[in-house]
């Protein structure tokens, strides 16, 4: 299966999700009007992905901003990876969040309370890393 | 009028206005003034979280303004783009981000209900709140799924002020101010 790779804009994230490696990566910040465009390329890879998905997906989120347009979005990316683990797999969200970013860290706090997959909060030491 | 002008600059200093726009606005338009006051926020405001929280309503606003314009008025530029107006400015104690936009008379109700019982909600059940919206598996067309006033409402940490002006029959004009205390 190829890997989706999507270059970031000043709306939308950088995307590369390797299916090889089981490794989701999600970078920069998702502020368009309409998300519903950009995230349906992203979901329908997940659910080609999840015929056969790697032992172990880890998805890396490292959002500066999102919007609330984004949100559902996100969710349900989210939601495809949990029926993932449903089947069995290992499973794992990496949530980054800048340092005195509390709000951010609130954001992964508010999926992970209803998300059925294990979030890891990481902290960021400096912006843009 | 030259004079005006001298007026005009010095009555938004005093005032401490960072951007104030009205007219018709598109999506690369709100672009260009998301990152105008992103790059003025940088300038002047150290505390990142209060600079995110700025930021993250002025979207918001601006995304509904965008989304949410409706009513006969808000035809009426020539562009079909959506019309409004927005105004950032400093405060005492933070910031205020006032937006303001035509609605349908028949909604003003409604979203006065939907104004009313965030501004009700304390911290926690605001959080609350927005998760079970988050969680119920609809969206509008947008994809938000009415979280936009939730979410706005928890940035600012503060009650919205609302208002809604009658136009004519079937077209009012909604302003809503956002304030950001540090």
């Amino acid at each position: 299966m190829e890997a989706l790779v999507i270059e970031g804009t000043n709306k939308t994230p950088s995307i590369h999700f390797d299916a090889t490696t089981g490794r989701l990566e999600m970078r920069g910040r998702s502020i368009p009007e309409n998300s519903i465009d950009f995230y349906k390329p992203l979901i329908l890879w997940i659910d080609g992905y999840a015929r056969s998905p790697k032992p172990r997906t880890v998805l890396h989120v490292q959002l500066e901003y999102f919007n609330t347009s984004s949100s559902k979005c996100i969710l349900d990316l989210f939601k495809k990876l949990e029926s993932i683990r449903t089947l069995g797999h290992d499973v794992l969200v990496n949530w980054h969040y800048e340092e005195d970013d509390e709000d951010m860290l609130e954001a992964g706090e508010d999926y992970q309370a209803i998300i059925n997959i294990p979030f890891k909060m990481i902290q960021i030491q400096e912006a843009g890393q | 009028m030259l004079d005006r002008i001298y007026d005009l600059y010095n009555e938004m200093e005093r005032k401490q206005v960072m951007l104030s726009f009205t007219g018709d606005l598109s999506a690369e338009l709100i672009t260009a003034l998301l990152g105008l006051v992103e790059r003025k926020l940088l300038g002047f405001e150290e505390d990142v979280r209060v600079r995110k929280r700025v930021f993250n309503v002025v979207m918001e606003c601006l995304q509904n303004l965008y989304h949410h314009n409706g009513g006969e008025r808000a035809a009426e530029g020539a562009s079909g783009d959506p019309h409004g107006v927005v105004m950032i400015a400093r405060v005492e104690d933070g910031y205020s981000v006032l937006t303001g936009n035509f609605m349908a008379g028949r909604d003003v109700d409604d979203l006065k209900a939907h104004l009313d019982h965030i501004n009700s909600l304390p911290p926690q059940e605001l959080r609350k709140a927005y998760q079970a919206r988050l969680s119920d598996g609809r969206y509008t067309q947008q994809g938000g799924g009415g979280l936009g006033i939730m979410e706005i409402a928890r940035k600012s940490g503060n009650k919205l002020e609302y208002g809604f002006v009658p136009c004519d029959r079937d077209n009012a004009f909604f302003s809503l101010n956002v304030n950001v205390t540090n």
